[in-house]
């Protein structure tokens, strides 16, 4: 079977997934961040569609969804931005996005304009395994790849959920919201084990990873890391002029790989 | 119609993050099991009984009826519950049931104040540890439950985030529950959010319309021809109606917070202006833009200034089974007078809802027609907030 894009960025590598809110200050600073980040060696780029009640997120990635919003950002907005930017960078482009935005968009109509503006796959955080019909097919169809998520609770839910993954497995770190961690606690080594006895899927991690330190050890287990809320940290700090700042995190985790 | 596990026709279902999905089939299981539980039935009915004090009373209001001249009128009493309302009902079954299961701690959120109370209330009896979450906006409107809670020895977190309100209350709570699961249990207020707690939450509800049904034949050897209850999530009135569902004679009526008029931007009318999408968990109607973007809504009712309502009240509405109107705030507020004033009841100011409506509806109907208006609480906590609305300075 052809691995499509997604699959293609785990090849010989681990990978460095980097997230940031879109329109987060505004929509030519995301722009602006996703060339940067690309450049800094970013392997994949989620970009958060902002959404008015963020029920996953920690303050940091609350915040910046509200700064979207006041500054009037769209997923109409959005789509286009992505379709300018995909002219500069080749790296897969991902949406993070809650359900309700897709559903009342239109299912086909959202899944359609991200096939056209050059999207890869999608994170929908409160669509869990049980409810994946609601996009299975209009992703198939417009080949957008729906990535699947375990966190430290699923357990006997892991298998089913790996077998049926697409892309990559996002592993969720630890309990609770998104946001800067000291230490991560879980057994995120025994979470992937589980994962490796049903499936091949690469498997990533995020939640709480900030520091190369972080991102070094998890990458001793994992085939990549996911860094959102640092990052969006630095942008919430300098806004339009952190589009320097956050190259150079990229570059300092970048260096552990 | 396909009926899916936790699905009201299309509403409903189990929209939240994988991390809170182990809890959910654990309640899930958990309740299943207790439900048919003796044991449990009994401990629980024990407590509505000897500590709640059902059956609460159906009450004739002669005096209503005489003055709005035409069906005859009866109040289903919930006001007279312990802690004021109806929540009670529902939190004695979840906190028993968190109990039983082994968790050592609650948390909740509350919009006025009553889910809160009643939560802290049962979590006292039962030795559990208390944490409510209220919008920063409802903890000054509602200072009276915030420090009642305090009292039953809950802690009580301030909400700041997004409109304040029941809304990001409820999204605090699911924050904190995806954090802390293992000895906690999130006791939802209404009939909403993931399954399945709108079953669970009905189910603990629904021996409001069991004992209209059964009180009303007593006394009147018939079954009533209209219902009506207010809506926010929806609980009360889901209580109230579920008995009746197969009841093809009698109406049912709900009746959501109008705000400042369904056609302003400050209503909280999800049946009236919301459209289907999927939020908190489920499937079902929201007052949100063409975004998907969740409105920052207005009632002068915290308990119903939710920009969403239950999945099964949007089924009912969607096969035409449930009707749903929407109250201003002033119809409320002169709803809150007249009952108080007629009948020396004060209703809560989110039960002054359904009185408002009852009020209109009363006289298009035939004296020998008979309606029940449920009056989910009582209506000592808005006294001060009703004197602000009418510009009267009281010493609180």
């Amino acid at each position: 079977m052809n691995k499509n894009r997604i699959e293609q960025v785990f090849v010989g590598k681990q990978a460095l997934i980097c997230f940031i809110t879109g329109g987060d200050p505004d929509i030519e600073t995301t722009e602006k961040l996703i060339v940067a980040m690309a450049e800094a060696g970013a392997d994949m780029i989620e970009i958060g569609i902002p959404f008015s009640d963020p029920v996953a997120e920690g303050l940091v990635i609350q915040a910046a969804n509200a700064r979207a919003l006041e500054n009037g950002c769209t997923v109409d907005e959005l789509f286009a931005m992505v379709k300018r930017v995909r002219g500069k960078v080749a790296i897969p482009l991902l949406f993070m996005t809650y359900m309700n935005p897709v559903f009342v968009y239109g299912k086909e109509r959202f899944m359609k304009k991200c096939q056209e503006c050059g999207i890869d796959g999608i994170i929908v955080p409160d669509l869990p395994f049980e409810e994946k019909e609601e996009l299975a097919d209009v992703c198939k169809q417009y080949e957008i790849t729906p990535i699947s998520m375990i966190a430290p609770t699923s357990e006997d839910r892991i298998e089913k959920i790996a077998k049926e993954a697409q892309g990559f497995l996002y592993c969720v770190s630890s309990l609770g919201v998104t946001g800067l961690r000291s230490e991560i606690k879980t057994n995120v080594k025994g979470m992937i084990e589980k994962v490796r006895r049903v499936s091949k899927i690469p498997c990533a991690v995020g939640f709480g990873i900030s520091t190369p330190e972080q991102a070094k050890e998890m990458l001793a287990v994992t085939d990549g890391v996911i860094v959102g809320s640092a990052i969006v940290k630095v942008v919430a700090e300098y806004g339009k002029e952190s589009v320097e700042k956050v190259e150079k995190l990229l570059r300092e985790i970048k260096r552990v790989f | 119609m396909v009926y899916k596990k936790g699905r009201f026709g299309e509403f409903g279902g189990q929209y939240i993050p994988e991390t809170l999905m182990h809890a959910l089939s654990e309640l899930e299981m958990a309740y299943a099991y207790y439900k048919k539980d003796t044991e449990f039935q009994k401990e629980y009915v024990n407590l509505l009984q000897h500590y709640a004090g059902r059956p609460s009373l159906l009450y004739n209001a002669k005096k209503m009826t005489a003055d709005l001249g035409g069906a005859k009128i009866y109040l289903k009493r919930e006001d007279l519950n312990h802690t004021g309302s109806h929540k009670v009902n529902n939190v004695l079954g979840q906190v028993l049931l968190a109990k039983k299961m082994g968790k050592t701690r609650v948390i909740a959120e509350t919009g006025a104040g009553q889910h809160g109370v009643a939560t802290a209330t049962a979590a006292a009896l039962m030795d559990l540890e208390c944490e409510i979450f209220m919008g920063k906006e409802d903890t000054k409107r509602q200072a009276l439950n915030v420090y009642r809670m305090k009292l039953l020895g809950a802690k009580v977190h301030e909400v700041s985030s997004g409109t304040m309100t029941l809304k990001d209350a409820v999204n605090e709570t699911m924050r904190e529950w995806v954090a802390r699961m293992e000895d906690t249990h999130y006791v939802l207020g209404s009939v909403m959010g993931p399954h399945p707690f709108p079953t669970i939450v009905r189910d603990f509800q629904k021996m409001i319309g069991e004992e209209i049904k059964e009180q009303i034949i007593r006394l009147e050897g018939r079954l009533p021809d209209a219902v009506v209850a207010c809506v926010g999530g929806g609980s009360n009135a889901m209580g109230s109606f579920y008995e009746f569902i197969d009841d093809e004679n009698v109406r049912l009526i709900g009746c959501e917070a109008a705000g400042l008029g369904v056609n302003t931007s400050q209503n909280a009318a999800t049946m009236t202006n919301g459209t289907i999408g999927i939020f908190h968990g489920m499937k079902s109607l929201f007052c949100q833009d063409e975004y998907g973007q969740i409105a920052n809504v207005h009632s002068i009712s915290a308990g119903l200034d939710y920009p969403g309502v239950g999945p099964e009240h949007a089924y009912l509405a969607a096969i035409d089974r449930g009707e749903y109107v929407a109250i201003t705030d002033a119809e409320a507020v002169e709803a809150f007078g007249y009952l108080s004033r007629m009948e020396g009841i004060i209703p809560a100011v989110e039960s002054a809802h359904a009185i408002a409506y009852a009020c209109k509806l009363a006289p298009t109907m035939k004296p020998e027609e008979i309606m029940v208006v449920t009056l989910s609480g009582r209506g000592d906590k808005d006294v001060a907030a009703i004197a602000r609305y009418k510009g009267v300075k009281i010493n609180e």
